[in-house]
């Protein structure tokens, strides 16, 4: 077993990682006893389990993400959801709806017209069939309120932080309420229209710098810094 | 074909080619990655006096549907020479040879995305020639492999081409339009340098079995030395980010010491 790679490093695609008996992780190709990284990342190494973050990619769904969608077309059986993911989200009628409530009383477009953001969680998915959302329970439904902030999907995970660390600190110093959709949209809400800017901006930070080391406290410093005062 | 470029001197009396290299050289190269916002991924290569974009979008919706494949995603390449990249006007419409290079860049190409990650998607490839030099094919599927690397497709590895040909009698690498128009072969070549796999090799004109081996080697040699060019060109972006924040943080850490 040998180990061409150290933890945190830069990989690009093809790029051998180790031989031998280490299991690989996500974003990681294996052929024959040699793991490759498939991305461009960085290494995570957890034992003899080898993975690669990547810094780019598109999102895929999983299910019970939160995510939020924008409707895109009032079909027979419900809406389709752009999720920016490379596949149309469906959200069925039944899910939208109070259970029971007859067929003929549901007005679709009442509910969620085409161009209404929707907050939904992605009730099934496995590449062979469209994912399912569904936008019945508590934090889901059509977003009323807030400013829409796109971020990169692969960012995602560093902008929530370890057990949530980073987004915690965001919305401690800014004040703000902030909900991160898995596919990359992230809303944010405050109290004054300057600590949004400071929130996004700090977003923004986190995107650009996500492959750096230290980065929770230097958004710390810099929250600090700019919600003085206010 | 001008007057001034008939019958010039290939090679002169000190080995050298009409633009100063030696058989061996290729003229500089430069790469960049992620220069269009709209796209994906997207790369831009300087290769001598070619200048090529190459942008990707995807894996997204299939469009129209029926070309989409239930197990892998369908990837689609368009080569394109702008009208103003060649000494005459070339008319925008894909001739026969742009459609060609379109199939053999995808190609080239394929072997390298693990396409089966995205079933019934596609992934679009754009590859605009601004500027071309002879080579552009070559330069091209470099750009291109770039670009998807940059888009977060995943990838066996990267794909690095490059030709050689044969002028004034004489093996020589990576050929400009001149040379190439002027030489007796030319032998695009395209490996993915991390399992030396060959997934693009053409030729034209007539080399011998030994000047053949002799070329081919010399191929896969340069390919090798373009990947470890577009290794860093991939990383550069994220590395110079990392130590601009670095160099910021550290004269902080002293004054709080």
């Amino acid at each position: 077993m040998t180990l061409h790679v150290e933890r945190k490093q830069l990989v690009a695609p093809g790029e051998i990682l180790a031989e031998g008996k280490y299991v690989s992780g996500e974003n990681v190709h294996r052929e024959g006893d040699r793991l490759f990284s498939s991305k461009v990342g960085v290494v995570e190494i957890d034992g003899d389990r080898l993975g690669v973050v990547p810094l780019k990619g598109c999102y895929v769904p999983h299910v019970n993400d939160i995510v939020v969608g924008r409707i895109t077309d009032i079909v027979m059986s419900g809406w389709m959801v752009d999720i920016d993911a490379p596949y149309p989200a469906l959200l069925p009628a039944s899910e939208a709806f109070a259970p029971r409530t007859p067929r003929s009383r549901m007005d679709l477009s009442k509910m969620f017209d085409v161009g209404d953001l929707v907050v939904s969680k992605i009730l099934a998915f496995d590449r062979t069939r469209d994912p399912l959302v569904t936008a019945k329970g508590p934090g889901l439904g059509r977003v009323s309120s807030g400013r829409v902030v796109k971020v990169s999907p692969a960012k995602i995970p560093r902008l929530i932080g370890k057990k949530g660390s980073m987004i915690s600190v965001l919305k401690k110093e800014t004040g703000t309420h902030i909900m991160v959709g898995q596919n990359g949209t992230v809303l944010v809400s405050g109290e004054s229209p300057n600590l949004e800017n400071v929130a996004i901006q700090a977003i923004r930070m986190i995107e650009r710098e996500a492959h750096t080391q230290g980065l929770t406290d230097r958004i710390q410093v810099m929250l600090r810094d700019k919600t003085r005062g206010e | 074909m001008r007057l001034e470029e008939r019958n010039i001197e290939l090679i002169d009396v000190n080995d050298r080619r009409i633009d100063g290299r030696r058989l061996d050289e290729l003229r500089p190269i430069k790469m960049e990655v992620g220069v269009l916002d709209k796209a994906d991924g997207s790369s831009y290569i300087e290769q001598g006096k070619n200048k090529i974009l190459a942008a990707v979008y995807g894996p997204r919706e299939a469009h129209p549907k029926h070309v989409a494949l239930p197990h892998r995603a369908v990837l689609r390449c368009r080569y394109h020479m702008a009208p103003f990249s060649t000494p005459e006007r070339k008319s925008p419409a894909p001739s026969r040879r742009e459609q060609e290079l379109s199939k053999v860049i995808r190609e080239a190409l394929e072997p390298a995305v693990l396409s089966e990650h995205y079933p019934r998607t596609t992934i679009d490839l754009f590859i605009e020639v601004l500027q071309s030099d002879g080579g552009s094919r070559c330069a091209g599927i470099t750009a291109a492999s770039l670009a998807f690397a940059d888009a977060g497709i995943p990838m066996r590895g990267l794909v690095a081409a490059c030709a050689v040909g044969k002028i004034a009698g004489k093996v020589a690498l990576d050929l400009s339009d001149t040379e190439d128009k002027q030489g007796e072969a030319d032998l695009p070549v395209a490996i993915m340098p991390q399992s030396n796999v060959v997934t693009l090799i053409q030729m034209d004109g007539t080399l011998t079995p030994e000047e053949f081996e002799a070329a081919f080697d010399m191929a896969v040699r340069t390919c090798h030395g373009i990947h470890e060019q577009q290794k860093t060109a991939l990383k550069q972006r994220y590395l110079s980010i990392k130590e601009e924040v670095e160099e910021k943080s550290e004269p902080e850490g002293e004054k709080e010491e």
